[in-house]
């Protein structure tokens, strides 16, 4: 091998392990960084778009279609127990405020559809649900477990906090009201 | 004799009928469990469990093997297969494994190659004295220094 096609060779083998450091790096600083995180540490942030099958009708629902809106969204799995718990707290909050433009929207992810319309048709769930299998919309929002809920204010941007858990719990009810009167507020 | 002819017909038929449906121990080692990025057969977790009923219910409608893939990935995405299917893009998952291999194969055959021309020089002769002779240069050397020395 002459000096000079090692030298290449070298300079390959090194752009190359630069190029996967650089692409870890980016993955775990930009990629990985969901809508959560930047909403934690005060930023503004815009609720990431998302177009999905519905889950409790036919057809697609996108987050667009409520623009101007307050929208609760909420992600949920049939297979999450105190998903059921806080169904209810959803339910009432969408028949208390649908009539001042408050839309719940319900996101199930990770799971087998007809278990995810059962679940709903069970727990009496009348509210636009939007499924999504594969979860493509997780890593965005950065949702790392269900239940978890999310507050869009009317201009698409996300308001309050993210809330973790089930809403029935005490320490996540009161924090949830105080999220849906700012909303309705935006 | 009518009756038996007719019996091993429908056995005939029928057997690789019943062969091809699928079962759920066959199934949960090709197919992931979405949350917890591991097989079903490794996965107690909710929705594994959830993907296990589905499967089993299927299994029983002795639904075939691919159909059922076919409608968990059309819930799941492609990513729900413990392996890629062998189509399109996907198959860059099964070549680039095996091109790394070949070229892995390559860079080892031509390092061995160099290595084995590479062979130590021979020792010179050895001297009157069983030594090893001095080369040319290291023998003027010492010459002009026992040289020095006498003088």
């Amino acid at each position: 091998m002459t000096g000079r096609v090692k030298l290449t060779a070298q300079v390959l083998s090194v752009a190359l392990v630069a190029g996967l450091f650089a692409l870890l790096v980016w993955k775990l600083a930009v990629q990985d960084e969901g809508a959560a995180r930047k909403l934690g540490r005060g930023e503004i942030v815009e609720a990431p778009a998302f177009r999905l099958d519905r889950l409790d009708a036919p057809g697609k629902v996108s987050l667009a279609t409520y623009r101007g809106r307050p929208v609760v969204l909420n992600f949920w799995g049939s297979w999450c127990d105190p998903c059921k718990a806080e169904a209810p707290v959803l339910e009432a909050t969408w028949k208390r405020y649908r009539d001042r433009g408050l839309v719940v929207l319900g996101v199930d992810f990770h799971d087998v559809k007809s278990a995810a319309r059962d679940f709903a048709r069970d727990n009496d769930m009348s509210y636009p649900i939007a499924y999504d299998g594969p979860g493509a919309t997780l890593s965005d929002y950065g949702v790392t477990a269900a239940p978890e809920t999310f507050f869009v204010g009317p201009d698409g941007k996300l308001v309050c906090e993210r809330i973790q858990g089930g809403l029935h719990l005490d320490r996540n009810r009161g924090r949830f009201e105080e999220c849906v009167q700012e909303l309705l507020t935006a | 004799m009518r009756t038996l002819v007719a019996f091993v017909t429908a056995l005939v038929l029928a057997g690789p009928a019943a062969a091809a449906c699928p079962t759920l121990a066959g199934m949960e080692g090709k197919v992931m469990c979405p949350t917890c990025k591991t097989t079903l057969d490794q996965s107690d977790a909710p929705v594994a469990r959830q993907i296990k009923a589905f499967i089993e219910r299927r299994a029983e409608a002795c639904v075939s093997e691919e159909q059922i893939k076919d409608e968990l990935v059309a819930q799941f995405g492609p990513a729900v297969l413990a392996a890629p299917p062998r189509e399109g893009f996907h198959w860059l998952a099964w070549l680039l494994p095996l091109g790394g291999l070949l070229a892995g194969a390559v860079v080892v055959s031509v390092l061995v190659w160099r290595w084995s021309r590479k062979r130590p020089a021979p020792p010179s002769a050895p001297d009157s004295n069983g030594r090893p002779a001095l080369d040319p240069e290291a023998e003027r050397r010492l010459d002009r220094e026992l040289a020095r020395f006498d003088g």
